[in-house]
């Protein structure tokens, strides 16, 4: 369903040129859980951005679905994106000002999705990932495994395809990390394809694929 | 664990996925960019104190300034036909090299000469300016303004009659000792404020009259019509058989409408023209004589101005407001500008959840327009304690200075000027951010 094509991603200031990403070629399937693993810097976060039409690659091409999105304009990346992706974040990236049902809301407010049906929607997904009483609560109210169910919430609310996990369990203990890695096998059992950056070898163990990068390139 | 798996599939390939809309429906979008601004205000009390306390302050200023402006400039009691008028209160005389001049309101002499014979004006009333004496009640001194007027007078204004009727050409023509006086004045002087004034007898500077009519009281900001006591000009010490053009006089042309103003300016120039020269007034010769019949603001600026200063008055009271309005603007551009990199995760998070860049921007506008209605609601309270003190406290006699639809709506448009001003600008910014930059600061 996602197919990435001798893709490079060079960062230049004007003085520095960065090459994040070099000749990377990766087709996720769907239904896959895959996780990319590398040291810090090696360009997971930034492959999984342009997994993600988060960024734009320097060259190369991104098709999700057969389709090249090179030459999608700001309103048809932000349909594929509201449509078909879901991301969760390592630092969960909840709104403060917004309770957690309003947090969950977000990806349905771009549709047009009329005021009740978007909460049932929202409090379908807490259910699902075991916050249903905690609807009213604000993130400060929660602790971090609490946040990023929320997370994980928003993410499947609107019901992608295909959920991008940036390090998800990087700023929890394990107990909670396997918590969180237990959703994601449900929602991959489900149908979803996955997509996580992990430091964390077991967690990566757990997926369909391990994907390794180092310095920019893919090593297996 | 995930909770409610046996119940609820995890699936997230349900069919609910309703069509992407690229946009919130409206009431959504109001609802969810006021509750996010109101979170936003909350948050930084300090931002919102500053925010609100410019736009509040400026425009309380904005709309007590407007309404004085109005209260002073448009047509109100007792000068409803302002509109409609036009008014000659000056005449300036020279002599031959410039070096002497004297300038001052008109005579009444000039007035039924030149003014009353004019062919194309509706009515030409006259009153005097400002008169003062004094009146005595139980050995306490009143002090008073007055005016000499004649009858014509009480038909291009329209002075509210609480008691009696005003006087008219008959009554003056006989030289009746006559007054109408205001209900201020009926307070003051009767020691029965409730009885009927008419009929009774006021002592003013030792000469008697019989009141004949009770008005209701002009507010002193205008000066054409407001007094404590009118007579006839026939009546002692209105100086009406005075010789030569200057005095103490002025004219109230009423046209049929605004559109003559034109004919009746060119119709008094030309009379004005005509005038024998050299004018001998107070033992001199003059040959220039400048007056013109003017509206109700080009006559206010001619006291202050030696040319007609309309347009320079409006061009320099516009700046004056531009600038005013456009400091806080400028501050409030600035917060949010300064603000916006502390919001660039919330906007990362949207974006990636799919709000384009054009909703974006709208939530921005919105919410802006929301903290600077909530500063314009401020400010209509503000004015309103202001104003109403401005009209109880006294300052100015009379005072009635309101929040007219006008001066609200020009509230309003300042409020929709600053709510895109302030908005737009941070929105721009904020929708051309790219998302990855964005959700990497921790805001």
């Amino acid at each position: 369903m996602l197919h990435l094509k001798n893709i490079e991603k060079v960062y230049r200031t004007s003085t520095i040129e960065t090459l994040a990403l070099n000749n990377i070629n990766l087709a996720i399937k769907k239904g896959e859980f895959v996780s990319v693993m590398g040291p810090s810097g090696c360009g997971k976060s930034t492959l999984l951005n342009i997994m993600g039409l988060l960024d734009e690659p320097s060259e190369g091409s991104v098709e999700l679905d057969g389709q090249p999105v090179a030459s999608y304009r700001d309103r048809e990346l932000a349909r594929l994106r509201n449509q078909k992706i879901g991301f969760i974040f390592q630092s969960f990236h909840l709104i403060p000002d917004l309770s957690v049902l309003d947090n969950v809301e977000i990806p349905l407010l771009y549709r047009s999705q009329n005021g009740k049906p978007r909460s049932e929607y929202a409090r379908e997904a807490l259910e699902k990932v075991g916050l249903a009483n905690r609807v009213k609560h604000f993130p400060r109210q929660l602790s971090g495994g609490q946040k990023q169910r929320v997370a994980i919430a928003r993410a499947i609310v609107g019901n992608p395809e295909l959920i991008l996990a940036d390090e998800p369990t990087g700023n929890l203990d394990s107990g909670m990390g396997n918590e969180i890695m237990n959703i994601l096998e449900t929602l991959n059992g489900g149908g979803a394809t996955i997509v996580m950056v992990t430091h964390d070898e077991q967690m990566a163990k757990r997926t369909h694929r391990l994907i390794r990068l180092f310095d920019g390139t893919q090593v297996s | 664990m995930l909770a409610g798996r046996a119940s609820t599939s995890p699936s997230p390939h349900e069919p609910h996925t309703p069509p992407f809309k690229g946009g919130i429906t409206y009431p959504d979008m109001l609802t969810n960019a006021i509750k996010i601004a109101w979170k936003v205000l909350l948050r930084h009390p300090f931002y919102t104190f500053i925010t609100l306390f410019g736009i509040s302050l400026t425009l309380t200023v904005l709309m007590v300034l407007t309404s004085f402006l109005d209260h002073l400039l448009a047509p109100h009691y007792p000068e409803h036909k302002r509109e409609r008028m036009l008014y000659i209160s000056r005449v300036a005389l020279r002599d031959s090299a410039r070096q002497s001049s004297r300038t001052g309101p008109v005579s009444f002499r000039f007035i039924d000469t030149y003014v009353k014979t004019l062919k194309t004006p509706e009515k030409v009333g006259l009153t005097t300016f400002f008169g003062f004496a004094n009146s005595y009640v139980n050995g306490k001194r009143i002090s008073l303004q007055t005016k000499f007027t004649d009858a014509i007078f009480w038909e291009v204004t329209d002075f509210e009659f609480l008691e009696g009727k005003p006087y008219n050409a008959q009554t003056i023509a006989q030289g009746h000792q006559v007054a109408v006086i205001t209900d201020d004045l009926k307070r003051q002087y009767f020691e029965d404020e409730t009885a009927p004034a008419v009929g009774k007898n006021i002592d003013v500077d030792n000469v008697r009259y019989r009141v004949i009519g009770v008005v209701r009281a002009a507010p002193v900001t205008r000066p054409t019509t407001a007094g404590d006591i009118y007579f006839p000009y026939t009546v002692p010490k209105s100086n009406y058989q005075s010789e030569g053009l200057s005095g103490s006089y002025v004219a109230l042309i009423l046209a049929r409408t605004p559109a003559d103003f034109g004919a009746i300016k060119a119709e008094f120039d030309g009379v004005v023209s005509r005038i024998p020269r050299p004018v001998l007034e107070g033992g001199n010769k003059y040959v220039v004589v400048e007056t013109a019949a003017s509206t109700y603001l080009e006559s206010l600026l001619s006291n202050f101005f030696e040319a007609q200063a309309t347009a320079i008055f409006f061009s320099v009271v516009g700046l004056f407001m531009l600038l005013f309005m456009a400091l806080p603007a400028i501050n409030l551009v600035n917060v949010n500008v300064s603000r916006i990199m502390e919001r660039a995760s919330e906007i990362g998070i949207r974006k990636a959840f799919g709000a384009p860049a054009r909703t974006l921007v709208w939530q921005f506008v919105v919410e802006n327009l929301f903290i600077t209605f909530l500063g314009g609601a401020i400010a209509l309270l503000l004015s309103g304690v202001i104003i109403w003190f401005i009209n109880t406290s006294g300052w100015i006699a009379r005072a009635d200075l309101t929040i007219n639809f006008a001066v609200f709506a020009f509230s309003v448009l300042v409020c929709v000027v600053f709510g895109l001003l302030s908005g737009v600008v941070p929105a721009f910014r904020m929708a051309k951010l790219p998302i990855a930059e964005a959700l990497k600061s921790n805001g």
